[in-house]
């Protein structure tokens, strides 16, 4: 059997098995780790902001192998230890729940945010093979569409578990969600005005060539293999790129970024916004009536959202996989690692900011919530949007 | 490949389709019609039509039918009872059924455009600029008109929502 075609790029088994490559490494080697690791710093980051010292107990068991002492690695093995006690917990049902929509909520809950992954360009491309699973011309509407369909899991649980607090935190939760999602739909609008395409990938490259969207400043034509051989032409790129609307621009941007990053938080149910799930008007919230496995389900849904979400965050505004001065994939293998490597910690500071803000800011009420959403985050959005529209038309470049 | 994409959506569409109609449980009934609308979603998605099947999941399963699954949820419905077997009625209906098939069938496959094989998409064809392009341009008042509609709509549910109409 010939196996050329199956190092052929172009060819259809290449593609499928690139994709197939792709899917599971994003999966078990950035996403499930990340999740454990989130949880995991939650912990560490909570016990920080609170004065305490946290987990830091579980680590390597090295006096199973003999040694002395056990390897403390500083409670790292916590990552481990938490998902094993949700697997091995007792799985609880109770007797009046609707047996069907019971089972399947946790798995909807879970499904929506790992599909989001799907669009993100979490590199710039590896041995010629561009990092993203799906290349498509609506990437970010995808997003939308498909974290809004994760509403359905929160809401079913609520639901199926014939209880009132999970009732109550599931009909929250669904209001919430359509509140936010129009003002998280309207703030990347003057994304698109900006960059003018909806494809994920090609607004990393936009940003690659003019700057990160919330400071477009990069200077037009610097190239950094030219900067050492020609020196002038770093100012010359920095006077050729420098404009009014450019600047201007940032304005929107940030704005856009802002109502971006809170709307996120609601859409997530992250603290301040965790009212379906708040612990002391309503026990538990949507999953008060899980435990073990349905449970970590839910908590993975969490999580992966998290993640989903500031790797939407990380592409449309923070610059995706570039830092300046660093070369894209095509320069070799290793650059192409970088970029990667540098997506990823791009998610991991907006994760710790996500937990920063969960111990830092009390919750809103729900009243407040709501009018906040509806008063506030909508018509700025609608502003903005006008606001953008103007710079690019009547400001000249 | 693509016909057989073609044959599981189609299929999931029609058989959740029939389980709208089909399921006693209100909320059962939402959540077919839930997995249909995706279901077509996907049809789209097949034929190269990203941005017609992503509106269709955004708008219907991700925000009408949520409202549908959170009204039916608060007005607490409960499983309708199996009623006993009409004949009249399901003989009625049967045959109002077979014949709009039937006409259906007479239409559908008397257009002639059924028949001429349609040109392949290039590889940069970009639908969402070639929709917004037919909106802004040769659609320009229509849709203006059905955005004010909207607002009209909008603003006629915001007057009737108020608790004390003066």
């Amino acid at each position: 059997m010939d196996f050329s075609a199956f190092f052929t790029p172009g060819t259809e088994i290449f593609l499928i098995w690139t994709s197939i490559a792709k899917t599971i490494g994003l999966l078990f080697l950035a996403v499930l780790p990340l999740v454990s690791l989130a949880v995991f710093a939650e912990r560490k980051v909570s016990a920080f902001i609170q004065d305490r010292v946290g987990p830091n107990r579980v680590g390597a068991p090295t006096s199973l192998l003999g040694f002395d002492k056990d390897l403390r690695l500083a409670g790292l093995g916590q990552m481990i230890a938490d998902p094993i006690k949700l697997v091995l917990k007792e799985n609880f049902i109770p007797n009046s729940v609707n047996k069907f929509y019971y089972f399947i909520a946790p798995k909807l809950a879970m499904i929506p945010p790992v599909l989001v992954l799907a669009v993100l360009p979490f590199g710039s491309s590896l041995f010629g093979v561009d990092m993203v699973i799906a290349n498509v011309n609506i990437g970010v509407l995808w997003v939308f569409a498909v974290s809004s369909l994760g509403v359905y899991g929160i809401v079913l649980a609520g639901w199926a578990s014939n209880s009132k607090y999970p009732f109550l935190g599931g009909i929250r939760s669904s209001s919430q969600m359509i509140s936010y999602e129009l003002s998280l739909g309207l703030s990347v609008i003057p994304v698109f005005l900006v960059c003018g395409t909806l494809n994920l990938g090609d607004i990393v490259k936009w940003q690659v060539q003019n700057g990160w969207l919330i400071a477009p400043f990069w200077p037009q034509g610097f190239d950094l293999g030219r900067a050492f051989s020609d020196p002038k032409m770093i100012w010359d790129s920095i006077v050729a790129g420098f404009s009014f609307q450019r600047l201007l621009l940032a304005v929107p941007m940030l704005i856009s970024f802002f109502i971006f990053l809170v709307a996120m938080f609601a859409e997530t149910n992250r603290a301040p916004f965790d009212l379906p799930e708040a612990e002391q008007e309503l026990v538990g919230g949507y999953h008060t009536e899980y435990s073990a496995m349905g449970f970590a389900l839910f908590f993975l849904g969490e999580y992966a959202a998290m993640i989903a979400g500031s790797g939407v965050i990380v592409t449309l505004f923070l610059g995706g996989w570039s830092l300046p001065m660093v070369p894209d994939g095509s320069a070799g293998w290793f650059w192409g690692l970088v970029n990667i490597a540098t997506f990823f910690a791009k998610v991991c500071a907006l994760l710790f900011v996500f937990i920063w803000v969960r111990w830092t800011v009390p919750r809103f009420r729900y009243d407040q919530l709501m009018r906040l959403g509806w008063i506030w985050f909508f018509e700025i959005a609608l502003a903005n949007i006008f606001l953008t529209a103007v710079i690019l038309a009547f400001i000249k470049r | 490949m693509s016909l057989i994409l073609f044959w599981i959506f189609a299929g999931l569409m029609l058989l959740f389709g029939l389980g709208v109609v089909l399921m006693r449980n209100p909320v059962s009934s939402a959540m077919c019609l839930v997995v249909s609308f995706v279901g077509l979603a996907s049809l789209f998605f097949t034929l190269d039509a990203f941005f017609i099947g992503i509106i269709q999941i955004l708008v219907y399963a991700g925000a009408v039918m949520v409202l549908f699954l959170f009204i039916i949820m608060l007005l607490d419905l409960k499983a309708a009872p199996a009623r006993k077997l009409n004949v009249m009625a399901w003989t009625g209906s049967g045959l109002v059924l077979v014949g709009f098939v039937a006409l259906m069938m007479q239409v559908v496959l008397g257009n002639p455009a059924l028949h001429a094989a349609m040109p392949a998409l290039t590889a940069d064809y970009d639908d969402v600029q070639q929709i917004g392009l037919a909106l802004f341009t040769n659609f320009n008042f229509p849709f203006q008109i059905v955005g004010v509609l909207l607002l009209v709509a909008t603003v006629g549910v915001v007057v009737l929502s108020r608790k004390e109409l003066k």
